[in-house]
């Protein structure tokens, strides 16, 4: 861990413009990714500025009726909410699937959408990763890749995005709002938030220097059957090697977002309407550009087979 | 004391104390934070610096360079010690690896530097501060490529597994191919992490040429000579120290890097040094199970006897490192007049392979055990009942050379009784129970028993306190309160008037823990001292030894009665002595056995396993404390769930390095893995094996699950998935077609 600075922002905007003004500064909210690659010295921040004072953490109805959760409700508060129980049944199961209740009390909502990737080569810093190190190449693709993506993956980098709480986000249709060192605020579709790899797989989401997440909204609840289903080697505590997140009516129609497959959630609409259809045929749109390795090939069919075990549960 | 004729009668047959399920002595120690581990011992030295390793950043080569400048004048620096400031150091016993010295990588992550400073964090950063310019060289890092080119190789696990290159009786050959019914299959085991919860530790502290090393060690005598040899220092100048132990597994029977680096930090900081290793390096830096390559045949007639039985097995290390003993077990376990064993070392540039939990056995018996299922379905037969049918009383191959005592056949059916075994549908995939498909298995546990010398001192004091001193260990197993219970008994006091003392070398040399030889061993060394202290608390008293009777805290004889604290009321009473071993091991095999049955769900759609319930009945002779045992079979119970389903340190072959090298990438079983287990011991005891006709638990307990698992799940899916760890992968393109 190389040494740093480190402030307390009093308001959002100051948060925004105190990162803007520092090279190499970052936000610092519950940590539990932050630190851990601190200490391997795969982040090395210069300086941090904590926004938990922000008061960033009440969960408020939208006047469109919905939900607007503060950056800093904590994964277990927010899995707990009553109305996040009653209403996006898929966002709490989600968060409920991830890491352990430790984890869960200290981390965030804005971090968790932050949070990095577990590729075990961006882990090892003796090792050439593009996300950790731009230009030194990919140690992943023709490595120990069982975990990685299969899906909008590029020739720099196959490495996921590991959240659970995305991907129930992304079938959800969730908005990043943000400020920026300006003071001007924004909202982001969860959609265009996280980027794809590309040839700058450093670059993980559309934020821009020094832009802080406020919330995450949701839009008015969509009712139906709210399942996620993490699929993994151990029973707890381990990362997806694919999940779904799915919200399925009564007719058999609805909305599916795929974790543990690319480096965002991954959602594809246009799919959906065959999901009456039955897992085969949505799967097959859903990844039909998919590039699998050796190694994670078995994903394709588990996420089939996984989405068709989602489908029947909906319907019983 | 020699023990080299079968037990009699002694004062430990009275089973007051031991034998009774009584609570860890060090339970309260351990669960309100007050049994410091070694990185915690912040008070046994003052002035304690912080020390960071530095692992090679390649697999295979040399260093030509390490650029030191900037790491130097870091803040809070005291010193940094390199290998280049010195030649190749010797190695310690029984390790292949060298571990600090001279320009050669022989494996990722050896320990390349180590940089003291005032606060971990500081040294820390500074160590990543040192660049390092590499010569890498071309690595062989693919077993399956190597085994093609193996030679024969012969081998000790060092923990009692072992074997000659090749073993033959009979005519394999010809009997094999005469037999009405036959299997030969392939099987792999992948390399595992011991995964322990403590690191590799030790705080290092000079005074003058004397070494003193609180660390976390599990052979304590063993590894007093092996720091002395590395460091070329004259062995009575060292002492360790290790009274409590986060776990070993095998990973901790040796000197490692953690202490040969903080005695030379120590030396360079004129300060004592502490250091960890990180879990990076506890996978790339220490040893590891090796994986396997196992081909079996066997040959049966009709009615199930088997009347061929082959095992091979490859494995890989470093030069001059040691065989995975896979086909060990083979040769022992069953019946069979035609034999052919072989095991093949292929060399390799991966980190050091050496004792895990069951060296040989364990492995071995994942392969062996899914062989006899494999075979009992082609035969037709019940897989509990081939295995009661082939079972053994006589070594195999010297058919005069019994086994002290072998209930193997009593395991099997108690077993299958308690678990419901005829409730089992043999046909596979007929079970469902919701989205589960439901399947159970069985295998067999088997490891030797070892008889190694053990020391032991008893100190009597005047208030009738009884003080043992060994350096035996306690990594987390019950040595602390099986030692007490052997003195209680033996002294004939309450449990709360005896302390235990462990760990530190100043103390009598006992067996240590590895092998599961450490419970019968130094217990019996502990009796051993006993004996000679009752003998010197009679003459003390003026009773005749033969008739004393030591009990309640007296000592009696005829109508006089003596409170056992008047014999040192004079002083002290000292009395040591080992126990140590004719050959009642080599005129009888002594072994331990056990039945292991398992229930899974794999789930439908995704091809999940899921334990459901697990059942093991022990036979390990006298079970000295039935609530530690117990919390020792169903530690390894677990530990093999880990290696039947998820554990394996993944090979990056390009690199030459083990990649998932956390605890994140490289997955155990968590408490939601581990619905239900339960143990039963057979009520027996083996007089062969010491005076407290007991024999080990820790390794058994391991032995046999993973094939259990791996036949459950076969039995649920009809899927044989022979290569470990059956994860979903390799069942989901097998399974029944999903709903």
């Amino acid at each position: 861990m190389r040494s740093f600075t480190y402030e307390r922002a009093n308001t959002p905007v100051e948060a925004a413009a105190a990162v803007a003004r520092v090279p190499g500064a970052k936000f610092i909210a519950g940590g539990t990714n932050l630190l851990d690659l601190m200490k391997l010295q795969i982040e090395a921040p210069t300086h941090l500025v904590d926004v938990n004072g922000l008061k960033l953490d009440t969960i408020e109805p939208t006047p469109e009726g919905g939900l607007r959760i503060g950056a800093l409700v904590r994964n277990t508060d927010l899995a707990a909410d009553e109305r996040v129980r009653r209403d996006y049944g898929v966002l709490s199961r989600a968060l409920l699937a991830g890491a352990s209740g430790q984890l869960r009390n200290q981390a965030t909502t804005a971090g968790n959408l932050l949070q990095r990737t577990r590729c075990p080569y961006f882990y090892d810093t003796a090792q050439p990763c593009n996300k950790r190190e731009p230009g030194s190449g990919c140690s992943a693709i023709d490595g120990f890749s069982r975990q990685l993506g299969i899906i909008g993956v590029s020739d720099a980098c196959i490495a996921i995005n590991p959240s659970d709480m995305a991907v129930a986000m992304r079938a959800l249709d969730a908005t990043v709002e943000t400020v920026r060192p300006d003071s001007t605020t924004r909202t982001i579709p969860i959609a265009e938030f996280h980027r794809l790899p590309g040839d700058t797989p450093h670059l993980e989401t559309t934020l821009e220097p020094g832009e802080l997440i406020t919330a995450v909204s949701l839009p008015p609840h969509l009712g139906g059957r709210q399942i996620y289903r993490k699929v993994r080697d151990r029973a707890s505590y381990a990362f997806a090697l694919v999940s779904v997140a799915a919200v399925i009516q009564r007719d058999g129609t609805g909305r599916v977002a795929v974790g543990g497959v690319a480096h965002k959630p991954w959602r594809v609409e246009a799919a959906e309407a065959d999901l009456p259809r039955g897992p085969r045929v949505v799967t097959e749109q859903l990844l039909a550009s998919a590039k699998p390795t050796h190694d994670n090939a078995f994903k394709v069919m588990l996420v089939e087979r996984t989405l068709g075990a989602v489908i029947s549960e909906a319907r019983s | 004391m020699r023990f080299d004729t079968p037990a009699t009668t002694s004062p430990i047959d009275q089973l007051k104390v031991v034998g009774q399920p009584t609570d860890r002595i060090d339970g309260p120690y351990k669960t309100t934070g007050t049994a410091p581990y070694a990185y915690e011992r912040h008070d046994v030295v003052p002035g304690q610096a912080y020390g960071f390793v530095l692992g090679s950043g390649i697999a295979k080569g040399r260093i030509t360079a390490m650029h030191l400048e900037e790491a130097k004048t870091a803040p809070g620096v005291l010193a940094i010690v390199t290998t280049l400031d010195m030649p190749r150091l010797e190695r310690g016993m029984m390790n292949a690896a060298y571990l600090f010295g001279g320009p050669v990588i022989q494996h990722y992550h050896q320990a390349i530097a180590v940089v003291v400073a005032e606060t971990f964090e500081q040294a820390r950063a500074a160590a990543y501060l040192i660049r390092v310019d590499y010569q890498p060289e071309a690595g062989k890092f693919d077993l399956a490529a190597e085994a093609l080119n193996a030679p024969l190789v012969g081998d000790d696990s060092g923990e009692g597994s072992s074997g000659p290159p090749e073993v033959r009786v009979g005519d394999f050959e010809g009997a094999f191919a005469a037999a009405a019914v036959t299997l030969d299959e392939s099987y792999t085991t992948p390399d595992e992490s011991h995964a322990m919860m403590e690191p590799h530790a030790t705080i290092a502290a000079w005074h003058g040429d004397r070494l003193t090393l609180w660390t976390s060690n599990q052979m304590i005598a063993w590894s007093k000579r092996s720091i002395a040899k590395i460091l070329g220092i004259p062995a009575e100048n060292v002492r360790l120290d290790s009274p409590y132990i986060g776990g070993g597994f095998g990973a901790k029977l040796f000197i490692r890097a953690d202490a040969v680096l903080a005695a030379l930090a120590a030396k360079a900081a004129h300060r004592p040094v502490k250091l960890a290793l990180t879990r990076p390096l506890i996978a790339n830096n220490t040893t590891h199970r090796p994986a396997t390559i196992q081909r079996i045949r066997i040959g049966a007639n009709r009615d199930g006897t088997i009347t061929a039985i082959a095992h091979e097995s490859t494995s890989g290390n470093l030069a001059e490192g040691k065989l995975e003993t896979a086909v060990s077990q083979t040769r022992l376990l069953y019946a069979g007049a035609n034999r052919l064993m072989a095991m093949r070392l292929a060399p390799l540039d991966l980190p050091e392979g050496n004792a895990m939990r069951a060296p040989g056995e364990a492995p071995g018996m994942m392969a062996l055990e899914v062989a006899m299922d494999e075979m009992a379905e082609k035969l037709g037969l019940d897989p509990v009942q081939f295995r009661i049918l082939n079972d053994t009383q006589v070594d195999p191959e010297n058919r005069d050379r019994r086994f002290s005592h072998r209930d193997l056949v009593g395991c099997l059916r108690l077993g299958a009784e308690r678990f419901g075994w005829d409730k089992r549908t043999p046909k596979p995939a007929h079970v469902r129970d919701g989205h589960w498909l439901v399947g159970a298995g069985v295998a067999v546990g088997f490891r030797n028993n070892l008889l190694t010398k053990s020391a032991a001192r008893v100190r009597l004091d005047h208030e009738g306190v009884v003080t043992v001193e060994t350096d035996m260990t306690d990594i987390g197993t019950g040595s602390y309160t099986i030692i007490a219970q052997t003195a209680a008994e033996m002294m004939g006091v309450a449990l709360d008037k005896v302390a235990v003392r462990l760990g530190d070398s100043a103390f009598p040399a006992s067996a240590g823990s590895g092998g599961q030889w450490g419970a019968n061993n130094a217990t019996a060394g502990v009796y051993a001292a006993c004996v000679k202290l009752r003998e010197a608390v009679t003459q003390q008293l003026g009773f005749n030894a033969a008739d004393a009777v030591f009990s309640d805290g007296e000592v009696r004889s005829g109508n006089r009665s003596v409170a056992l604290a008047e014999a040192a009321s004079a002083g002290e009473l000292v009395a040591e002595d080992l126990i140590e071993y004719g050959d009642l091991a080599k005129t009888h095999q002594q072994s331990t056995f056990a039945a292991h049955f398992v229930e899974v769900g794999v789930d439908a759609a995704t091809g999940e396993v899921r334990v459901r319930r697990m059942l093991a009945v022990c036979a390990a002779g006298r079970i000295l404390n039935p609530k530690s045992a117990r919390s020792q079979v169903i530690g390894a119970m677990t530990m093999g769930v880990g290696a039947a389903l998820m554990e394996e340190l993944v090979v990056d072959k390009r690199r030459g390095f083990f990649v998932n090298h956390d605890l994140a990438g490289y997955e155990v079983p968590v408490h939601a893995d581990i619905p239900h287990q339960e143990v039963i011991f057979l009520d027996e005891v083996d007089p062969m094996s010491s005076p407290m006709k007991a024999k080990g638990v820790a390794e058994l307990g391991i032995c046999g699950v993973g094939a259990a698992v791996a036949n459950a799940v076969y039995n649920a899916t009809g899927v044989r998935v022979r290569d470990y760890p059956l994860t979903l992968d390799k069942l989901i393109n097998r399974l029944p077609e999903a709903v």
